[in-house]
Parts: structure tokens; C-alpha cells; sequence
């Protein structure tokens, strides 16, 4: 604190602040390595804790008798060397990208998983951009009216959309939207036949959308409402009012963008709910995505499948927090890399 | 005196005092399950497909096999419950245990823990417990683990930040001054003070892990020998055409029971801080 | 200035604050007037009703609990209690200028400087954003910014909390107000940086001709920037004086006690702290005479019954005593 002779770090603007993004970018790469490490070794883990071989494991129910598959499969996987020398032979072939082989699909397992990605990506954007759009003006229309009857209609929605389990939430509403008003499809991507037309798939995306969508729009507006009352109390606030900017201006330009960052962070915090939480809703509006296939996988004790989701869902995750916190870094300056 | 304080105003924060009734009749109908429906719930007593109120000795109507809703529901109510205390105790367990030896050592070994917080919070944790569900096999022990697993990560963050404003304080450190282990000091010292934020946390974790049990057994992975309330919605999907009530029913008591856990979880933090109130 | 009008004329000005334990009268008949280019000093301790009377005069009270209930607050001569608040709109950052405590606090954190100043001009002026961007440029050089054109595209948190109360400064008199209210605007900051804004102030005071109320709790402070000074106690004026008059011979035992615990410079901190015993009482518990008789070493009888009047002993001063009468 020596007043004005501080000579603050210079502004940053522009190309300071890309480097700045880059530097993030690098930071968190790095650290995404030990926690893909972590899932790959939890994954071995488990499959040396499953009964029955790994070799049984590996080509799951299909039976493979074929005695040059599976002397091909004790190769790659080392399946005479001690513990730890299959664990790297096991990471080993992750990073080649090589998770196994799908009898059930006839295809490697990361192509398998790579045709239902999009999908389920298409889904969770979806989910996350409604939970985004409704939590927001919802929690900032209760923080507006705080003590009305707005303001309770939004906390009473809310705490039942929190409540009610995704599948069920996905069940009723294609009783009441599908079967009993005839407005939108009962499940799938595409009408039967179809082409894949734009307007035909965001059809199909409505529900699928609102079931899995709904949960995270309820903590997302518990989480802004409150954010905006505390940021509504800040000194800032009412240097804006005293700027003779009106009620309405002061909340969208200053409290707004600062009661975002928690939103934000429970965002990236959740990541991992929001694919996991697209499994079930695939599932009840037979959604063609990596949580259909896990599903069929399941049932079909297709192990590698299951494994090779695992672990790509981790790291579609991770991918998903680096956008997350870029976000962060945008809408907050003071987030500098250490 | 203070405990008194405390309960006051817990009853005073309606929504949580309407929330803990519900549960309490909810456990009670859970422990009282086989007196009031002595037979067994999976037994078919009557016409398949009767709607609530169609038949007074089925009130809320029958299954497609025939099976009393009611009957399930309150048996279900069990299996739900147990599972979920059960799987929030696992999560408990961990969560305390790590958070404890991160907040307390500090150093590399916070370090070490935190990285498995954030492992955990990394694998989507259905998919997780899906895997964990279907290589080890599909048992009510596996399924309660599994969750307990997927689930510990706020609470060892919680408990660790307790440890962390704990770990300094004079009477901590009195114990430290008289030759006390490190073991009985975190045991017996800081875990009580550090226990009442905690403890409320795990019952917002019961409210998620009765989430997630009821989503493993609506996909039809839950243990085949328990008939928990997530199964039933799960069995009732093939009828919603024609008789969607076997789904809403137990999906409604989820719902209700979850709220009502998230009613008290509220209630008791609001009481524990009476400052953050109307936040 | 328009005819004869003062700039600012607070009169009889009463706000209250409605709460669950009942109604608090934080300000209770204050009456006041500013001069162009006069300071007005308004002291006392926290919780006097300092800082509310200077919300009053913004109509910025937190509502609930506090409303002005009485009293005139004439602007150039208009009364500006009754107003709607759009016209309020039309007033504040424009015809009053305000200055807060706390710098780095009181500035949008994820806005640069630049927009936090641009966006006054914008709402008060007919500048396009290019014209509202270099008048910002031109401000922070007036506020005395070093290095003031790099300093636009700065966050807050990259400034010090000197350069921090001058880009308040810089927004407070963008669109040249006829009043500046300056909250405790010294107080969060350091003595050395203290004296450099105090300056400003005055400089920009004069240039301007503004009329400017300094709020603040240090008579040190009082002694180097005003021209009059009043002394607020629960809500009232209890004394009113030029700066001079008022240290020479202080006649209310409140301000005796403010300036007994007033540190000297070079004074040891234990010759100076003739601190006034006792505290503020609570608004919703005053006594039924005076507010200060509980803490007043000249204590009568009537004081306790009966609440003093303002008297003027001299031109230009008024007191509010029993035993200051009667000297």
C-alpha cells in the first residue's frame, strides 16, 4: 500500500488479455493429465476387481473362440506380465486411442462411441443453454421482485424442478405433450425415414431438452437470485445509482455480469452430472447418444464400451471446464494466471 | 439453551417444519410397512390396470400385473430410504475421513486430496456407478458403495475448509501443547466443532443419492431383489399410453420425498447461520 | 448560479427509519445551507445520521426502512423531496456530484475505467461514445491521473486505492454538478494519499465554484478543507460554526469532546485520546431531553427533561446546549 507511488501492472487488453487465455489454456492442459491418469488407473482398477478374466471381459459376451484374436488381445494387453506392466500397456493403448473392439457394434469401441457423440452433445448444449437462459432471468426476476408473489412462484418452481427425478420429469411430459395432446414426437432424433433436417431434429430435441434441462434451470435460478441480492448490496451499486443511472439500468449493466461468476463456476462443477444426467433422458426418449449405447452396452455386458465411455466422457468433461473457465477469465478481469 | 435457540428457529422456517413432518411420516410408513401390508407387495391381488379411486379396496389403483400401488409404495418407501441413508452415510464417511486429513496435515497430502475430489467431480458420476453397477454386479451393497463413492466430494470440501479455520485455534492448539496425537486431536477435538455443517450437508447428499438410486433401478439396474420406487416408474414406462398413473405415482413420492429432505437440509442451514438468511 | 437561489438549502429535513422494533428518527430537523464555493462540513460520530442525511439529499436511501418523512431539500432553489424519480434520475451525477468512503469498493469490478466513466456523459450529455471517451481522458488528467490514457482500459483492482478515489472523483464531477457531496471520501486511505485528494478537491472546488459537503468524523480533515462546519449528534445539529470559530472556542460539550479526541500531528496517542465516554445511544432508545446529556460532562437537570433548542450566542453561530446558553 504505497498509495500512489504503485505502479499497478499495465492493462490488460486485447492481445495481453489472449495471452493471458492461452496461458490458461496451457495451465489447465497440464492439469488435465494426472486427472486422465486418474480415471485410466480407476478404470484398471476395476476391471482387475471384475470376476472373470480380462479376457472375458474384453470380448464380453461375444465368446471369441478365435484363438489368433485372443493371442492378438494377451499381446496388446500384456495379459502375462505382472500388474503393473499391464497397467502401461493398458495406458499405453488408450493413447493410441485403442480401447478395444465392439462385437456387438463389429467396430473399434472408439469409433462405436465417436458416431454417438454428437448426439449427446447436441443434448447437453441444448440442456445447459436453456438451464443458462431460464435460471438467469428467472433468478433475476425474483432478485427484482425479492418478497413478492413473483419471487415465491420462482423459489416454489424451483424447488420442485429440483426435485423431481430427469426420467420421471421426461416420462410425464410425453404423456401430456406426445400422447395426450399430439404436439411433440414421442423419442428419437429424427422422424423414421428421415433426413436429419434441422427443424426436424430441434422437434425432437424439445423434450429431451426441458426433461434434462429443468433440473440444472432450478439451480441455476436459486443460485442467481440469491447472487444478485448480495451483489445489489455492494458499494458499486450504488455509486452507479448516485450516476443517475435508473433501477432497471444498474441491475443489467453492473449486478448482472457480477452475479453471473457463480453461476459459472457451479456450471463447470456440474460438467460431469449434465453427461451423466443425459444417460438417463436418452434413454427414456431413445436419444441415438453415447447414453443409449451405454445403456445397450449395460445390458449387454459389453465392457469395453462401457470402460471406453467412461473414460472419454471424463475427458469430454474436462474440455468442457476449460471452456467453462475461459468463460470465467472473460467475464471476470480479476482472474489473473499465477 | 443454545440447542434450544437452534430448534426454534428450524420450527420457525415453516417449509423445513412441514418438510421434516413429511419425512417422519415417510419413515414411519417405511418401518411400519409390513404391518399395515402384511402380504407381499409383488403379489397380484387383483385386476390389472385399475385406476386410483376405481376400486376403494386399491386407492391407489393396480399395476399392469395386477400388483396393489399402494402396497408397493409403502414397502418401496424402505428400500428408497435405506438406500439413501445408507449411500449419504458412505459419502459421509469418505468425505469426513479425507477432508479431515487434507484440512489437517495440509501440505502435499491436501494436495493429493484434492486432486481425488476433483478425479471424482471429473468421471460423470452415473456412469460411474453404472460401471461400477454392471462389472461387479448389480447387488443393493454395490449400488450403496458405488453412490456413497460418486458422492463424497462436497462434503470432504466442506469438512476440509472446517479443518482449515479449525486447525489454529487455541484450544486446538492447547491439545497440540500437551502432547495429544494428531489422531485424538482430529477425532476428538475439531471433528466435534467441525460436525454440525456437515451433518446437513449429508442430508441434502441423501436427497441426491435417492436421485440416483432411482435412476439406476428406472433403467432397470438396480438390485432385481428390491422393489425401491425409482423400479416402479421403471416398470410402468411400458404403459404410459394407457395408464400413465403407474408411473406418475411413485415418481410423485420421489419427488415429494426429495423436496421435503431439501425442505429440512434448508432449514437446518438456515438455522446453523442464522446471518445468510433471505440470501 | 440561477438568481439568488443557493445552490443547496436543506430545510427541516427529517428521515426516518421504519423498522420491526419501531420508527428511528436518523435525521431529525436538519436545516442547512451551502454557499457556490463554500464547504460545509457535516460531523460526528458513525451512526449521527451523517451519511443518511447525504442519501436523503441523493433520494438514494435504502427503502426499506429509511424515507424521508419532512423537510425541503431545495436544489438551486427547487425542492427536490417531492420529486418522481425519473426526474431524480435527471439530478443525480448531474446536478449533485457523490464521493464515496471506500474506493476500490465503490467501482464496478469487471468494468474498465473508461466505461464506468462514460457511461455518466452518456446518461447526462449529448457526447457520442468517441466524443464521451475522449471528455473521459480529459477528466482523469483533470482528477491528476498519472499516465491517465493507459489507466482507461484498467480494471479497478489494477489501480491503487488513491487512483481508484480519483476516477470516483472524475465520474462525481463529469458533467459539472452545482453539488458535491463527499461521503468520508479520505478515510480508507492512506494519510500520504489523504492530502493529495483533499487538495484536488479543493481545487477542483474552486475552479468550479461548487458547493460541497464533506462528510467525516475526523476534525483534522475539517480543519484543512471547510468553511463552515456542522456537528451532528443523533440526528440533529447540536452546533454550527465557521471552521474558525468552532476550534477556537467550541461551545457544545459534544464538539469539546470531538475535538479532545482529535489527534494532533506529533501528539502521543496517549495525550490525545480524551475520548468521549460512552457511545452513540440507539436511535429507537434516545432519552427524552438531550441526546448527549448520558456522555455530558456538564450535565444539568434539564437536560434530561427537556430537549435544547438552536440559539444563536453569536452571528453565525447556533448551539444546542442548556450550558452553552448560559455562558
Amino acid at each position: 500500500m504505497a498509495g500512489e507511488l504503485v505502479s499497478p501492472t499495465p492493462a490488460l487488453r486485447g492481445s495481453a488479455r489472449r495471452t493471458a487465455a492461452l496461458r490458461l489454456l496451457r495451465r489447465r492442459l497440464i492439469q488435465a493429465v494426472p486427472l486422465m491418469l486418474g480415471v485410466v488407473i480407476i478404470n484398471f482398477c476395476l476391471i482387475q476387481m471384475a470376476p472373470g478374466s480380462f479376457l472375458e471381459l474384453m470380448t464380453a459376451e461375444n465368446q471369441v473362440s478365435d484363438p489368433t484374436t485372443i493371442a492378438l488381445l494377451r499381446k496388446t494387453y500384456g495379459l502375462d506380465d505382472p500388474v503393473w506392466m499391464q497397467l502401461l500397456k493398458y495406458i499405453w493403448a488408450l493413447l493410441h486411442f485403442d480401447f478395444g473392439f465392439s462385437y456387438r457394434q463389429n467396430m473399434p469401441v472408439i469409433q462405436a462411441i465417436w458416431i454417438h457423440l454428437p448426439a449427446t452433445v447436441l443434448l447437453m448444449v441444448s440442456s445447459i443453454a436453456l438451464a443458462i437462459s431460464i435460471g438467469v432471468a428467472a433468478g433475476v426476476v425474483a432478485s427484482m421482485k425479492v418478497r413478492t408473489f413473483w419471487d415465491s412462484l420462482v423459489s416454489v418452481a424451483a424447488m420442485f424442478f429440483y426435485a423431481a427425478p430427469s426420467f420421471w420429469l421426461g416420462i410425464m411430459m410425453i404423456v401430456l405433450f406426445s400422447v395426450k395432446l399430439g404436439w411433440l414426437p414421442v423419442g428419437g432424433m429424427m422422424k423414421i425415414g428421415g433426413n436429419g433436417g434441422v427443424l426436424d431434429i430441434l422437434h425432437h430435441l424439445i423434450l429431451p431438452t426441458l426433461a434434462l434441462g429443468l433440473f440444472y434451470a432450478a439451480i441455476y435460478t436459486r443460485v442467481m437470485r440469491s447472487s444478485m441480492l448480495e451483489v445489489a448490496q455492494l458499494d458499486f451499486v450504488r455509486t452507479a445509482r448516485a450516476k443517475g443511472l435508473s433501477r432497471n439500468k444498474v441491475t443489467i449493466h453492473h449486478v448482472l455480469r457480477n452475479a453471473l461468476l457463480p453461476v459459472v463456476t457451479i456450471l463447470g462443477v456440474q460438467m460431469g452430472t449434465v453427461l451423466a444426467g443425459s444417460v438417463v433422458i436418452e434413454s427414456v426418449f431413445s436419444w441415438p447418444g453415447v447414453g443409449s449405447l451405454l445403456f445397450d452396452s449395460v445390458s449387454s455386458r459389453n465392457y469395453p464400451v462401457v470402460l471406453g465411455i467412461m473414460v472419454l466422457g471424463s475427458l469430454v468433461v474436462i474440455a468442457a471446464n476449460i471452456a467453462v473457465d475461459l468463460i470465467y477469465m472473460w467475464l471476470d478481469p480479476r482472474i489473473e494466471i499465477r | 439453551m443454545q440447542r434450544f435457540e437452534f430448534l426454534g428457529r428450524f420450527a420457525r422456517n415453516r417449509g423445513a417444519f412441514v418438510g421434516a413432518c413429511l419425512i417422519l411420516l415417510v419413515a414411519l410408513m417405511a418401518a411400519f410397512a409390513s404391518v399395515f401390508f402384511p402380504t407381499d407387495p409383488l403379489r397380484i391381488v387383483g385386476l390389472p390396470e385399475l385406476w386410483p379411486g376405481e376400486d376403494p379396496e386399491f386407492p391407489l389403483g393396480t399395476d399392469s400385473l395386477g400388483r396393489d400401488i399402494l402396497s408397493m409404495i409403502v414397502h418401496g418407501a424402505r428400500a428408497t430410504l435405506l438406500i439413501g441413508l445408507f449411500a449419504s452415510a458412505v459419502a459421509t464417511i469418505i468425505g469426513v475421513g479425507v477432508g479431515a486429513i487434507a484440512g489437517f496435515f495440509g501440505g502435499w497430502v491436501d494436495e493429493v486430496a484434492m486432486r481425488a475430489a476433483e478425479l471424482f467431480q471429473t468421471i460423470p458420476n452415473l456412469i460411474f456407478v453404472l460401471t461400477i453397477v454392471v462389472i461387479l454386479g448389480s447387488t443393493l451393497t454395490n449400488i450403496v458403495i458405488a453412490i456413497g463413492i460418486v458422492s463424497w466430494t462436497p462434503i470432504a470440501r466442506m469438512t476440509r475448509a472446517e479443518f482449515l479455520s479449525l486447525r489454529d485455534r487455541e484450544f486446538v492448539q492447547a491439545c497440540r501443547s500437551m502432547g495429544m496425537s494428531d489422531f485424538r486431536i482430529i477425532v476428538s477435538e475439531i471433528l466435534p466443532n467441525a460436525l454440525p455443517p456437515v451433518i446437513v450437508l449429508s442430508s441434502l447428499v441423501v436427497a441426491g443419492a435417492i436421485l440416483f438410486e432411482s435412476a439406476v433401478s428406472f433403467l432397470g439396474l438396480g438390485d432385481p431383489n428390491v422393489a425401491s420406487w425409482g423400479r416402479l416408474v421403471g416398470d410402468g414406462r411400458q404403459l404410459i399410453r394407457s395408464s400413465w398413473y403407474i408411473c406418475a405415482i411413485p415418481g410423485i413420492a420421489i419427488m415429494i420425498t426429495v423436496l421435503c429432505l431439501n425442505l429440512v437440509g434448508d432449514g437446518l442451514n438456515d438455522a446453523l447461520n442464522p446471518k445468510l438468511r433471505d440470501r | 448560479m440561477s438568481g439568488s437561489a443557493l445552490p443547496l438549502e436543506i430545510v427541516d429535513l427529517r428521515t426516518t427509519l421504519f423498522t420491526r422494533r419501531g420508527e428511528m428518527k436518523a435525521v431529525d430537523g436538519l436545516s442547512l445551507t451551502v454557499a457556490a464555493g463554500e464547504t460545509v462540513a457535516l460531523v460526528g460520530e458513525s451512526g449521527c445520521g451523517k451519511s443518511l442525511s447525504a442519501l436523503s439529499i441523493m433520494r438514494l436511501l435504502p427503502d426499506p426502512p429509511a424515507r424521508i418523512v419532512g423537510g425541503q431539500v431545495k436544489l438551486n432553489g427547487r425542492d427536490i423531496v417531492p420529486l418522481p424519480e425519473e426526474a431524480m434520475l435527471g439530478i443525480r451525477g448531474k446536478e449533485i456530484g457523490m464521493i464515496f468512503q471506500d474506493p476500490l469498493s465503490s467501482l464496478n469490478p469487471v468494468a474498465t475505467v473508461e466505461k464506468q466513466i462514460v457511461e455518466v456523459l452518456m446518461t447526462h450529455t449529448e457526447l457520442g461514445r468517441g466524443q464521451a471517451r475522449v471528455r473521459a481522458h480529459e477528466l482523469l488528467e483533470l482528477v491528476g491521473m498519472p499516465d491517465a490514457a493507459r489507466r482507461l482500459d484498467a480494471y479497478p483492482h489494477q489501480l491503487s486505492g488513491g487512483m481508484c478515489q480519483r476516477v470516483i472523483i472524475a465520474m462525481a464531477i463529469a458533467c459539472s454538478p452545482s453539488v458535491l457531496i463527499a461521503d468520508e471520501p479520505t478515510t480508507a486511505l492512506d494519510v500520504t494519499v489523504q492530502a493529495q485528494v483533499l487538495a484536488l478537491l479543493k481545487k477542483l472546488q474552486a475552479d468550479a465554484g461548487m458547493a460541497m459537503i464533506f462528510i467525516t468524523h475526523d476534525l483534522g480533515v475539517v480543519a484543512e478543507t471547510a468553511d463552515r462546519v456542522v456537528v451532528m449528534y443523533a440526528g440533529r445539529k447540536v452546533e454550527e460554526a465557521s471552521v474558525d470559530d468552532l476550534f477556537e472556542n467550541p461551545l457544545h460539550p459534544y464538539t469539546v469532546g470531538l475535538i479532545g479526541a482529535t489527534p494532533t500531528p506529533g501528539a502521543e496517542r496517549a495525550e490525545r485520546l480524551a475520548d468521549i465516554p460512552g457511545m452513540v445511544p440507539p436511535l429507537n432508545a434516545l432519552p427524552q431531553g438531550c441526546a448527549f446529556a448520558p456522555r455530558c460532562p456538564r450535565v444539568m437537570d434539564r437536560c434530561l427533561t427537556q430537549k435544547p433548542a438552536l440559539t444563536a450566542p453569536a452571528p453565525g453561530r447556533l448551539v444546542a446546549c442548556f450550558a452553552a446558553e448560559r455562558t
